[in-house]
């Protein structure tokens, strides 16, 4: 553990009303590093993301996002310049733009100069409209491409948001759920598509299902009510008991119904 | 193939529009003073409906106060007619409310490209102030809208206040001359007739430059997910302030011109019931198309001129019911129904070609979705 | 001294009154995420129904039961603009749920029918209610300051209202349905709870309030066609300043609103004293963009 972090949260904290949602959480993510974050319902996986995105401010604790050039203090920058700095997010549910075409969506999330000014006078140029097209080839969205995006299956959608993010080409991917509410086929072709985004940039993955889990042999972090449980590659997850006792409610009961 | 296909349709489209321009540009050879005249007030009233169009249909921000930037321009127009009419002594209205030298804020005014200046900027700067204070801390939605139609109320019970200053309700009017011209010489009116047109013509294609540069997709991404569009890595505060500077200097050019096609302007032009009708011009024609506006704002406005003076109790009530249609029934406004009568009438003829592949997989997103 | 006091008795009136008409549009628009443009319309409706009960009073009975007829049209009121209310959703309401830019813009439309239904039965011009006898004159308890007996009786008009309101939201049986519907309406509707029934009801109980300050403004002043216009931008405002989501809210966004607008009138004039108010409450929205109560969602857009 020589490598320097790219990203280091520590000792953060986030309430809602009094209830806290994330307490003390500390996580280093390594650059090139694929994390995966499971826990139970109600464990603050998803919040921990929030805060990392910017999209809740967490009420004590840091994060730094340590970029070539020195580190960013996430907790005070707003939304779009985390996005704009290297951090994407992929949100749980799909949040394409519904009423643009699939070519339109890739071409505002593309990484460019995002001022009214440059957008107002800018033009596809041909090696913007080339990154695009391999980006189609890669989701499989080819033929849809001058289909309004709101008419895409759900697994569709997902795959769009997938590859949008891809264009907006950050350090740091935080992928919700990418594979929630897809069949077994789409989900494989997710798993295919993430190896491939793995190759290039660090990811942290939210995730409940744990055979989609498996089958990457990286690093997992298990969170439970808002605090850091266990952290450690799959085998060792599975086979500490503290884990197995949030997960199977062995001794407590009231935890029992919280298995995703 | 589809290239062809695309580039046919954008030609069609391109001989159409040059068609309606040529259209407006000879209005004048066969249409008398009086109805040409309606129609310079008409097109004035468009340019206003394409900025609000930009700004609601696009970006999804309901302006309820465009009536006071459209009055803003139109105030700026008068006061440098009432001045142009005065000469050398103070406006009428001044002099009844005992003033005795010319408020300072009035100076400008005696110069006519000055004028013409602050009718664009005033509005425009009073919209990215009031954009500035609401999008950059994310009030939106019917909070904006709701904060627009405070404005309008503040300012209309202003210009009414401050008589002195304004004109109080009877507003500014008695005319006479522009630029040394008589204004109401024939010559004058199709002079000016002739410049609202061109004014819509450059505004249009400005208009449709924004609208379908990347800039415009944004604006719709902003519609469609705020949020979203923020986490892609776009302000969106910039963009609709942006927006709304810009779709209000364009309702103060409007109000510029329409001062100079009607000669008076009053508080009560620049009220609720004006701004929220200039919504119906856009709701009607269809909000989130250009030309939509364009033809919701003359089909609206033709049916007040025709139905409000014989009937104007079953005016006012028509005016409810389709605010009612409208947005209950006909989000789309005219031009939501030619493209989906369009769309149906493409269907039917097009079975075999590569239209069917298309509307095959809107089937089956749309049946995966549910 | 005496000013002051006075000041902030006219302060503590008109809030009261926007209170009243603020309670259902943020109800309504907390519950359904639908602006009723048309709430204004629903005050004049109330009005009119005091009118119509006067003057039946002052036909059909004797005249020593004249004074008690404002009991009878305060009830009245609330009833008619109730069921107008009830109607309203029942035919056009409730297809905008969840659409507050077209709710907004199809409720003026509704508001403009309204008005011209109004000017058609009644005439353009204003009509005069006379208030009970037992209404006129004040209450002097300090010297030179005296509080009128017919805002008096407003604000305790509102008080009970009020009172009303928080038992229905707050202890009764359909008042916490209503809360968990505005709060969660999915789960709300699976719990088998009507929300169809829920809407309807609420709607026509903000109505219905509506209608009972229509009927207390007759106390104030003459009424027309229009009077819903005057007041309903700032109870709009109320609800912008006070949030969405809970009672108090909009009582301390009635108030701040009522007493500003009094005052800066009082301190500049009618015209100024509203951009300082709008200016204030724009300055006050840079502090809690969502007003003074809202409710933290986990929600993207």
């Amino acid at each position: 553990m020589s490598q320097a972090p790219i990203l280091s949260c520590k000792e953060v904290t986030v309430a809602f009303d009094g209830f806290k949602a994330v307490q003390g959480m500390n996580l280093l993510l390594l650059p090139g590093e694929l994390r995966f974050l499971i826990g139970p319902n109600g464990a603050g996986k998803t919040t921990m993301l929030d805060v990392i995105c910017g999209k809740v401010k967490p009420v004590s604790g840091s994060v730094s996002f340590h970029r070539r050039p020195g580190a960013l203090d996430i907790t005070k920058l707003q939304e779009h310049k985390i996005a704009e700095s290297g951090i994407g997010r992929k949100f749980q549910t799909p949040s394409i733009f519904a009423g643009l075409t699939v070519m339109e969506n890739l071409e505002i999330a593309m990484s460019q100069n995002r001022s009214v000014w440059a957008t107002l006078r800018a033009t596809l140029k041909p090696s913007e409209r080339e990154r695009i097209d391999e980006e189609l080839a890669l989701i499989g969205l080819g033929d849809q491409r001058h289909l309004r995006a709101g008419l895409l299956s759900h697994g569709q959608k997902q795959w769009l948001e997938i590859g949008m993010m891809l264009l907006q080409e950050p350090e740091i991917l935080l992928l919700d759920e990418p594979v929630a509410g897809m069949t077994d086929k789409e989900t494989d072709k997710t798993g295919e598509l993430l190896q491939e985004i793995v190759r290039k940039r660090t990811v942290v993955v939210v995730e409940h299902d744990m055979e989609f889990v498996r089958n990457f042999a990286s690093k997992v972090t298990v969170m439970h009510e808002g605090k850091l449980l266990k952290e450690g590659t799959m085998d060792e997850i599975q086979s500490d008991d503290r884990v197995a006792e949030v997960y199977l409610g062995r001794g407590k009961g009231r935890d029992a119904h919280a298995v995703g | 193939m589809t290239s062809i296909f695309a580039d046919r349709r954008r030609l069609w489209l391109l001989l159409g529009y040059i068609a309606a321009a040529a259209v407006l540009f000879c209005a004048p050879l066969y249409l008398s003073d009086f109805r040409l005249n309606l129609l310079a007030k008409f097109l004035a009233f468009a340019i206003a409906a394409l900025g609000l169009d930009l700004l609601w249909g696009y970006t999804g921000v309901l302006s309820l106060g465009h009536g006071v930037f459209f009055g803003l321009g139109a105030y700026a127009m008068g006061m440098h007619l009432k001045l142009q009419a005065s000469g050398t002594r103070l406006p009428d209205f001044m002099d009844w409310s005992g003033l005795t030298k010319l408020p300072w804020f009035w100076e400008p005014f005696k110069v006519f490209p000055v004028a013409v200046a602050l009718g664009i900027l005033i509005p425009a700067l009073l919209a990215l102030f009031l954009g500035f204070f609401t999008f950059r801390n994310r009030i939106k939605g019917v909070y904006f809208t709701i904060l627009t139609q405070a404005l309008v109320i503040i300012v209309t019970t202003l210009f009414i206040g401050q008589q002195a200053y304004t004109g109080g309700t009877n507003g500014l009017t008695s005319f006479t001359k522009l630029l040394g011209e008589p204004l109401r010489s024939d010559t004058m009116k199709t002079v000016l007739y002739l410049a609202t047109v061109a004014v819509l013509v450059l505004v249009f294609m400005l208009c449709r430059y924004i609208a379908n540069s990347r800039m415009g997709k944004v604006l719709r991404a902003i519609r469609d997910g705020e949020n979203r569009v923020r986490f892609l890595g776009y302000n969106p505060a910039t963009y609709q302030m942006m927006t709304f500077a810009f779709s209000g200097a364009l309702a103060g050019i409007a109000g510029m011109l329409f001062v100079l096609h009607v000669g008076i302007i009053s508080p009560s032009m620049m009220g609720i019931v004006p701004s929220i009708e200039m919504i119906l011009w856009v709701a009607i024609g269809g909000r989130g198309t250009l030309i939509g506006a364009l033809i919701g704002t003359l089909a609206l406005n033709y049916a007040k001129s025709g139905l409000s003076e014989a009937y104007p109790d079953f005016w006012t009530i028509g005016l409810g019911v389709l605010f009612i249609v409208v947005t209950v029934f006909l989000p789309g406004g005219i031009a939501g129904l030619i493209r989906s009568g369009a769309e149906a009438v493409r269907r039917i003829r097009g079975r075999g070609n590569m239209h069917e592949s298309g509307a095959h997989s809107v089937l089956q997103g749309s049946n995966r979705s549910v | 001294m005496e000013m002051w006091i006075s000041q902030l008795f006219n302060g503590l009136s008109v809030s009261s009154i926007l209170l009243l008409i603020a309670l259902g549009l943020a109800i309504t628009f907390g519950l359904m995420g639908v602006i009723n443009m048309a709430h204004g319309e629903f005050i004049m409706i109330g009005s009119y129904t005091a009118y119509l009960t006067q003057n039946l009073f002052k036909d059909l009975l004797p005249k020593g039961a004249f004074d008690s007829y404002f009991i009878a049209a305060i009830i009245a009121s609330f009833l008619v603009a109730f069921v107008i209310g009830y109607v309203l959703e029942v035919i056009l309401i409730r297809h905008l749920y969840g659409r507050p830019l077209d709710s907004l813009l199809a409720t003026w439309g509704v508001g403009l029918v309204l008005q011209q239904i109004a000017r058609s039965i009644f005439g353009a011009p204003n009509v005069a209610v006379s208030s009970p006898s037992w209404l006129n004159g004040g209450l002097e308890l300090i010297d030179g300051v005296v509080f009128p007996y017919k805002r008096l009786f407003i604000l305790a008009l509102v008080a009970i209202c009020l009172v009303a309101m928080y038992m229905y939201i707050y202890r009764s049986a359909s008042g916490r349905r209503m809360r968990a519907v505005m709060q969660n309406r999915e789960m709300a509707a699976c719990l088998g709870i009507s929300t169809r029934r829920v809407d309807g009801m609420t709607f026509a109980i903000g109505s219905g309030i509506a209608g009972i300050a229509g009927c207390a403004l007759t106390l104030i002043g003459p009424i027309g066609p229009n009077i819903g216009t005057y007041y309903i931008v700032d109870a709009f405002m109320v609800v912008v300043l006070g949030g969405v989501g809970k009672l108090v809210g909009t009582v301390v966004g009635a108030l701040g609103i009522g007493f500003f607008n009094t005052m800066f009138e009082w301190w500049s004039n009618a015209s100024l004293g509203k951009v300082f108010v709008f200016i204030l409450i724009v300055a006050f929205l840079q502090w809690k963009p969502k007003g003074l109560f809202a409710v933290r969602t986990r929600q993207l857009d």
